[in-house]
């Protein structure tokens, strides 16, 4: 059932209030120093203007259509679901039968914690925010919104610090290779806002495979996920992580994504963006310590008259960094997709190394994809490249492929998985890249969750 | 009985523009047909024609094969009734490997006779690829390789002959397969398709030079001038045209038309 709606001419902000950081502050049963905190996020929220098409950053992103009234109000707890609700492809283990670590949310409300002997013996940490709140206040303090994402970077980092609904806390102890992967899931089943938060921390050498994934079915009113990842990753340390996003046709995402590299640190970061009504998401590495690494790669489908907007950072803070960005995207019918993307290097980071390629394929003459490719480079002797690329899916290979006995929709699927293969290549796990091709299957074949 | 592609008055245009002018040809399984012309002629149009590119609009006649009319049939509709077009320029396909396009391309033809089929097994597939590959010489890495991606002139070729011993069609269009090979790549797609000669297939060999035809041995030859065939003839006419030329048969069309 369409609503009707209406036409909002301003940037509105969501109808929450100071009280309602309080009352989730007490309903969680919070010590002093994290409701301080979320009171001083509040009162810079309050300080804040919501972003506007005036501003740079979000010039392309117009989500004035957002229905507050429903997307607005913070998600009621639990609203009854189960882990058994959530799809069994998101519930698998990642290798074989071997669970290593799951953590799933439905709305703001932890449904399932489970965490291998093998990785509980190893010292690994995975646990919900909360817990880790009362259990590991003082790492929680020291990398929760101070270092990586910052609540003052707008209104909507803001709005998190302030009232953050449910999260993640991921910890590997100096030296540890995490023998399993783990794996955490957002989903949502209200017309509502969440704001979920994923903290994971990489101590000195440390080794961690992690899936994210956020997933809803759609809905008939708005919802809305105001998000928060950040990626602490410490010196010689690998960490790589996969974030998936599925969510219905009636979620508004507007997150930030920040992952902070040491000294000969590694983060291979993947991205598969496929669902949503209209997604802004900033995604951010910071490679702070020399000969770090960092690559991040993405994957996304738009269709119908989905919107997203990836901004993208790739920040050389040290000499002899490396980074490697490819982006590519298929659209269909009168979707639209934005890539902004900007290689920073500071002066000094010198025999910095910084790449960064987007592509898009487009499947439909009503499809839209913009790229905007940057670099701002502040030292001497670097390395920095960019490419971009966007055209019509070519009409030669169908042909092709079709002379081969290929019936059309078979031919279109093998064109857009050769296409997105440079990107699946790079996720960990087979059974992941299994569930992205059938994804890209179901968007092909035009069904929408 | 076998087979028969049977060209009948046929004309094309590109972008409101004929090209072909009454095209008739008659191709039988088992029979090998080389079809030349100058540049310009209207032979690849012909080919693309065949196989249903879009850009290709049928005016007037008719293509029949195996008795039914395919102008009107989608292009994988002709190719799963068994007809193949070797490609002059084979397009890069990123991403997807020969074998996955080729197991693809086999499925599509069984779940086409029966919609419950589930594909072909993948052991039986790897055993008829590498067969095949041996048939034709290549090596078996060649089936992990992304399909024309990077590949060189000579490899493109081969690996159209490749997927014709797979897909074994009753009628192929080989168009200016000779094309940008050297002579020793010409010999070995050359003897490729030789080892798919048969009874059952039937090959419509378009070149522009004799070349080919000096390994692959017709037993038929047409010429084809501006979008009509203008002689037909025995393996004789090949060498004929090596020697003298089209200008005899401009000639002979103009003291015709006069």
């Amino acid at each position: 059932m369409a609503t009707r709606r209406r036409v909002a001419r301003e940037f509105q902000a969501p109808p929450l209030s100071r009280a309602d950081v309080l009352a989730l502050s007490e309903r969680l049963n919070e010590p002093d120093w994290l409701r301080e905190q979320r009171l001083a996020a509040w009162d810079l929220y309050e300080s804040l203007p919501m972003p506007t098409t005036q501003d740079e950053a979000w010039r392309r992103t117009d989500y004035r259509h957002i229905d507050w009234e429903s997307a607005g109000h913070l998600s009621a707890n639990g609203g009854g679901a189960r882990f058994e609700d959530i799809p069994a492809a998101s519930r698998q283990p990642l290798l074989g039968d071997e669970q290593g670590a799951m953590l799933a949310f439905v709305n703001d409300h932890l449904v399932h914690h489970e965490v291998a002997p093998g990785l509980r013996e190893q010292g690994v940490i995975v646990t919900d925010l909360h817990t880790a709140v009362r259990e590991h206040a003082d790492l929680v303090r020291t990398h929760l919104m101070t270092h990586a994402v910052t609540p003052d970077i707008d209104k909507f980092a803001a709005l998190h610090a302030a009232l953050w609904t449910h999260g993640v806390f991921v910890y590997v102890p100096r030296g540890v290779q995490a023998t399993l992967p783990a794996h955490s899931i957002f989903y949502t089943t209200q017309p509502a806002a969440t704001l979920g938060h994923l903290l994971i921390v990489l101590e000195e050498g440390t080794r961690l495979d992690y899936l994210h994934e956020s997933l809803s079915p759609t809905l008939n009113a708005d919802a809305s996920f105001i998000g928060v990842v950040e990626l602490i990753v410490g010196p010689g340390a690998n960490l790589r992580f996969v974030n998936l996003q599925d969510w219905g046709h009636h979620m508004f995402e507007f997150s930030h994504q920040r992952a902070r590299v040491a000294a000969d640190g590694q983060l291979d970061w993947v991205t598969g963006q496929m669902g949503g009504r209209l997604v802004k998401a900033f995604m951010e590495i910071d490679l702070d310590g020399k000969g770090s690494w960092g690559r991040m790669s993405a994957l996304y489908f738009p269709s119908g008259r989905q919107f997203m907007d990836l901004d993208t950072q790739q920040n050389h803070n040290a000499a002899y960094t490396t980074s490697d960005l490819l982006f590519k995207g298929v659209l269909k019918d009168e979707a639209r997709s934005v890539w902004q993307g900007m290689i920073k290097v500071l002066p000094g980071a010198q025999k910095t190394d910084g790449f960064q390629a987007n592509r898009n394929m487009l499947m439909s003459d009503k499809a839209r994809a913009d790229s905007i490719p940057g670099l701002e480079i502040q030292a001497n002797d670097v390395r920095c490249t960019h490419a971009s690329a966007t055209g019509q899916i070519e009409e030669e290979v169908i042909f092709y492929l079709m002379a081969r006995g290929i019936p059309r929709p078979e031919a279109e699927k093998l064109v857009v998985d050769g296409f997105f293969v440079p990107v699946l290549d790079r996720i960990p796990f087979e059974s992941v890249r299994d569930r992205m091709m059938a994804y890209v299957e179901r968007k092909l074949l035009g069904e929408v969750n | 009985m076998g087979a028969a592609l049977e060209i009948r008055n046929l004309h094309v245009s590109v972008e409101g523009q004929p090209i072909l002018k009454g095209v008739n040809l008659v191709v039988k399984q088992g029979e090998i047909h080389a079809l030349m012309g100058p540049n310009g002629s209207g032979k690849s149009t012909l080919a693309n024609t065949l196989m249903g590119h879009p850009a290709y609009e049928v005016t007037a006649g008719q293509i029949i094969f195996d008795g039914v009319d395919i102008v009107e049939l989608e292009t994988d509709e002709r190719s799963r009734m068994g007809l193949f077009l070797a490609f002059q320029y084979p397009v890069a396909v990123p991403g997807v490997t020969v074998a996955n396009f080729l197991r693809n391309a086999i499925n599509a033809r069984r779940k086409a006779q029966n919609p419950e089929d589930k594909g072909i097994p993948i052991p039986e597939f790897r055993k008829l690829l590498l067969q095949k590959m041996e048939l034709l010489q290549m090596d078996p890495s060649f089936g992990g390789r992304y399909l024309n991606d990077g590949f060189s002139g000579g490899e493109k070729k081969r690996a159209e002959i490749l997927q014709m011993a797979m897909l074994e069609p009753r009628i192929a269009i080989m168009d200016e397969t000779d094309s940008g090979l050297d002579i020793d790549a010409l010999r070995v797609v050359a003897e490729g398709v030789n080892r798919l000669r048969g009874p059952n297939l039937g090959v419509l060999v378009i070149t522009h030079y004799q070349r080919i035809l000096n390994y692959i041995k017709p037993e038929f030859v047409h010429i084809m001038m501006d979008g009509q065939i203008v002689e037909s003839g025995g393996p004789d006419l090949a060498l004929h045209l090596e020697e003298h030329g089209y200008v005899w048969l401009r000639e002979k069309q103009a003291n015709g038309d006069a």
